[in-house]
């Protein structure tokens, strides 16, 4: 190739309006030699859902693993840039990735309970950071939260897994929030889940905004119009022989939608490709 | 589809091909003929099982389930042209044996297979162990009463902890090969849910993965006892045998494996008897925990 | 507003843009201070998230501690064996050297130990035994997997051959001695008489020989071998099975043309770990095979292998034969070493095939 070839894109940053929680800026994600994700600047704002868009393998999902260092559980995981949650690097050397995920929590694309009862499930983060009060008031409360009490309420000594797909997520998102944390991942929350159980999983999304900073990839692009408020878009770059993924566009979802400033962008809402 | 019809002359089909069954063509022979031998053959195998059964019910039964069933459990062995006589000593020894081959092997072979299971599979440690273990299975069990031989009998003369430790030796691999199986059941998105919520490493083995795999880990546990159970080769040597129930650790001590050994050859009808009754209940040991690792295998989450 | 926030407390706002310089301010860290909430701006600075405490990170790492050096002792433990079976055969080592491979007498009081007669009945016994039990637990695992019999019978029957492995060696060792023999040897007077100009039956069975000792070896391995074809031919994908049939195979056809090739390393590795678990067999050889230190191709005459002398003298050995014995042990775990490498190799390269990785 050409030393001189033409610089790399890289995206406008997205200058937040509110408050940021957490201010990602990727320079280079590493699994091995294979470069995953480049040149992405993702600023999640406090008390909004910021969406996750773009073709599969863009890298979105890695990104939001990146803000709680789900990733540093595979080996060859390298994360380049910064990641600052209030100002203080996740990313620094002493910090203790097992601290951050306890005030960044995560709900998985796959409703994964745990083999235990409902009940223990929503108190095993209680029981995990020793929590001092009333147990069974905070697990009603979660589940509360995450509307699914009217439905567990008579059966909390069940296992977990005998709730239905839809049932489990919101149950992982009760579990989630049984400790409050500040910032909620969500990675493809509803991509498990039938059309009924997708809505009442994104109705329970807007209302946890209220209290909680959400981050949520999604593959399907009304789902993102739907719920978040500012959405960011990332597309996969095949031309240094790699599939590597970086950021296009980020903006406030109606924005990207009506009026995206990049043609890529353009093409990809259209539904030109995917 | 239906309007095209294959028996109309306008298409006319040279010949249709016959599609029925041709018993006597050569491949249906070459098949019926397979078939028959492949019946023939597992039912072969199945003959030396149902014998091996019916002597062990209908000659060691005889002792065993009878009045004399007290005298048989906790009796001494008989010497020379001695009637009666049990194989109390023996049930006891064997018993005491596997237990302290238990009480070593599994802490140790549950610890290893979380370290390869869950905490660093592709470390280099965790693949040479793993191998290592895989090799270990298929040594004979002989050369693990050699070793102990040379390791503590040697110094120390024949014991009960001797012939526990040559079972240790036995169970260690089987229980991690067993238990790393079991703990790699446990799906990757429960442990990162417990991740996700902040949990150390140890926390997401002892909180979730222990939990989750726990009737896989103890249905390979309850096999490796029932096969140091039946063993006798690593006993034979280290143990040895005795003719009075165990009082200490390090002396020789009687096992049910040795004793049928030992009577097998021995030109008295008593002696054969008490052999066999010492198989069936030998037999019914093992089975026992087999059968306990069924149940435990079956009833998953 | 969010009530929980507790007041004054402002997020600091990064500013956006490539940083190239890093902020890299360490946090107050866990350790020092296990309580403290290292993220004090954090919303809801809740009391109910908070990082482990110091006693939770201690534990951590003790766990890990240990459970890494419970895998170590794995790797130890071998090295170990090693270390002393070899130690302990070296005097006889230096003594005998490969005389003690090819020397075919066992006497102590004359101080001549050699054991080409056990090598060769190790490896005479567990060759007849892995024709028989190879071609029964192939055809059993053709029997299971390919729709002979309904999938319960088939659980039934995979039971009872389960119980078969289950039943220890010296319990098979007494049926051998009270039924297998007493049962063959009509038999073998017949085959003496009739054939004895054949060197298979050139010997008459007067009570322990190789015949019922391989035979009750082919039923020891019988489970081992099934259990491993059973789970080669499992591996196999449906569609390849679809796509025979589809070709208008009969059963037989898809069997012997497609099933069998396409498994045939899994069914190799089956033969070659059954072949393994023969070599080191002991109570039931022990019991069953003689114990006579003689080279013979009959399948009548009383013969030893490697196991059954370990166990046999073991017991009752001096110093010198210790020796001995430790080396015959050295040669024994030689062949089964290599014998597992192999078969294990096989089965990794199967696992290889069929699934891309591991």
């Amino acid at each position: 190739m050409n030393a001189t070839a033409e610089a790399l894109f890289v995206a406008e940053p997205f200058q937040a309006s509110g408050d940021v929680v957490i201010d990602c800026k990727v320079d280079k994600i590493f699994y091995g030699d294979f470069l995953a994700v480049r040149d992405s600047i993702v600023p999640i704002e406090k008390h909004k859902i910021t969406g996750f868009i773009g073709p599969s393998g863009c890298g979105k999902s890695t990104v939001l693993r990146s803000l709680n260092r789900m990733n540093d559980l595979i080996q060859v995981f390298r994360f380049e840039g910064n990641v600052m949650y209030h100002g203080q690097d996740i990313y620094a050397k002493k910090v203790d990735p097992v601290v951050v995920r306890r005030y960044i929590g995560m709900v998985f694309q796959q409703p994964n309970p745990f083999s235990m009862s409902i009940y223990d499930n929503v108190a095993f983060g209680l029981r995990l950071n020793r929590f001092k009060g009333d147990v069974e008031e905070r697990v009603e409360k979660a589940l509360r939260s995450a509307a699914l009490w009217n439905e567990v309420k008579d059966k909390l000594k069940n296992s977990g897994l005998s709730l239905s797909g839809g049932q489990q997520q919101r149950l992982c998102i009760a579990r989630a929030i049984a400790t409050e944390p500040d910032v909620l991942l969500m990675d493809e929350p509803c991509s498990a889940l039938d059309p009924i159980a997708t809505r009442q999983v994104e109705e329970l999304m807007l209302e946890l905004k209220e209290h909680y900073t959400l981050a949520m990839v999604t593959h399907n692009m009304q789902q993102a119009t739907r719920v978040a408020d500012t959405t960011a878009f990332f597309s996969v770059d095949i031309s240094q022989g790699g599939r590597t993924g970086y950021l296009v566009e980020m903006g406030p979802t109606r924005q990207i939608f009506e009026d995206p400033r990049e043609q890529l962008t353009k093409e990809y809402i259209s539904g030109e490709f995917s | 589809m239906s309007d095209i019809d294959l028996t109309t002359r306008a298409i006319e089909p040279p010949r249709l091909p016959r599609l029925e069954h041709q018993t006597f063509e050569i491949r249906a022979l070459k098949s019926g003929l397979l078939t028959w031998l492949t019946w023939i053959a597992a039912g072969l195998a199945a003959i030396p099982l149902l014998s091996v059964i019916y002597m062990l019910i209908f000659k060691g039964g005889s002792r065993l389930f009878s009045s004399s069933i007290g005298e048989v459990l906790t009796g001494l062995p008989p010497a020379g042209f001695e009637m009666g006589g049990g194989i109390g000593p023996a049930l006891v020894g064997t018993l005491v044996m596997v237990g302290i081959g238990a009480l070593i092997s599994i802490p140790i072979g549950i610890l290893a297979a979380i370290y390869l299971g869950v905490l660093e599979p592709s470390s280099r440690i965790s693949t040479n162990a793993r191998f290592l273990a895989k090799v270990l299975t298929g040594f004979p069990s002989i050369l693990a009463g050699v070793f102990v031989y040379a390791v503590i009998v040697i110094h120390f003369g024949y014991s009960a902890m001797a012939g526990g430790i040559a079972l240790a030796v036995l169970m260690l691999p089987t229980v991690l090969l067993a238990a790393e199986e079991a703990m790699s059941q446990v799906p990757q998105r429960m442990k990162d849910a417990a991740y996700g919520m902040g949990c150390t490493r140890t926390q997401v083995i002892l909180k979730v993965v222990l939990p989750t795999g726990l009737t896989g880990i103890l249905t390979g546990v309850m096999l490796a006892i029932a096969g140091a159970a039946g063993e006798s080769a690593p006993l034979l040597f280290t143990a040895l045998f005795s003719n009075y129930y165990i009082s200490e650790l390090n002396e020789p001590t009687a096992s049910l494996s040795i004793l049928i050994y030992n009577f097998s050859g021995m030109p008295f009808q008593n002696q054969i008897e008490l052999a066999w009754t010492a198989s069936l209940a030998l037999v019914l040991i093992v089975l026992m925990f087999n059968i306990l690792a069924r149940i435990l295998g079956r009833s998953k989450y | 507003m969010n009530p929980r926030q507790p007041p004054g407390i402002r997020p600091r706002l990064v500013a956006a843009g490539l940083g190239t310089e890093r902020h890299r301010q360490p946090f107050p860290h866990s350790q020092e201070n296990a309580m403290a909430n290292p993220f004090p701006h954090a919303q809801s600075a809740s009391p109910i998230s908070g990082p482990p405490s110091a006693l939770e990170y201690a534990s951590d790492r003790i766990f890990r501690a240990i459970a890494l050096s419970a895998a170590s002792v794995i790797i130890i433990l071998t090295a170990y064996i090693l270390w002393e079976v070899a130690g302990k055969a070296m005097p006889a080592i230096g003594d005998y050297g490969l005389g003690f491979i090819t020397g075919t007498e066992w006497d102590v009081n004359k101080g001549t130990f050699g054991v080409l007669p056990e090598i060769w009945g190790t490896l005479y016994s567990s060759l007849l035994a892995l024709l028989l039990g190879g071609v029964f637990g192939i055809a059993i695992a053709i029997f299971l997997t390919q729709d002979f019999i309904n999938h319960r019978l088939a659980t039934i029957f995979r039971t009872l051959i389960e119980m078969l492995a289950a039943i220890p060696s010296v319990v098979f060792g007494l049926w051998g001695i009270y039924v297998l023999i007493p049962l063959l040897k009509p038999g073998a007077e017949w085959l003496h008489d009739e054939f004895g100009w054949i060197p298979l039956f050139g010997s008459d069975l007067s009570g322990p020989g190789m015949a019922p000792a391989a035979l009750v070896l082919a039923i020891m391995i019988l489970p081992t071998v099934a259990a491993i074809s059973v789970d080669a031919l499992r591996r196999i994908p449906y569609k390849v099975k679809e796509a025979a049939y589809g070709m208008g195979t009969t059963r037989w056809e898809a069997i012997l043309k497609v099933m069998l090739p396409t498994a045939s390393s899994g069914l190799l590795a089956a033969l070659v770990l059954g072949f393994g678990r023969a070599l080191g067999e002991t109570m039931a050889l022990a019991m069953l095979i003689g114990n006579a230190n003689q080279i013979s191709l009959s399948l009548f005459s009383p013969a030893n292998t490697l196991a059954s002398l370990l166990a046999s003298n073991f017991p009752e050995a001096g110093q010198v034969e210790v020796h001995a014995l430790m080396y015959a042990a050295m040669v024994l775990l030689a062949i089964t070493f290599l014998v597992n490498v192999l078969g294990l190799g096989i089965q990794q390269y199967t696992l290889r095939k069929f699934e891309g990785k591991k």
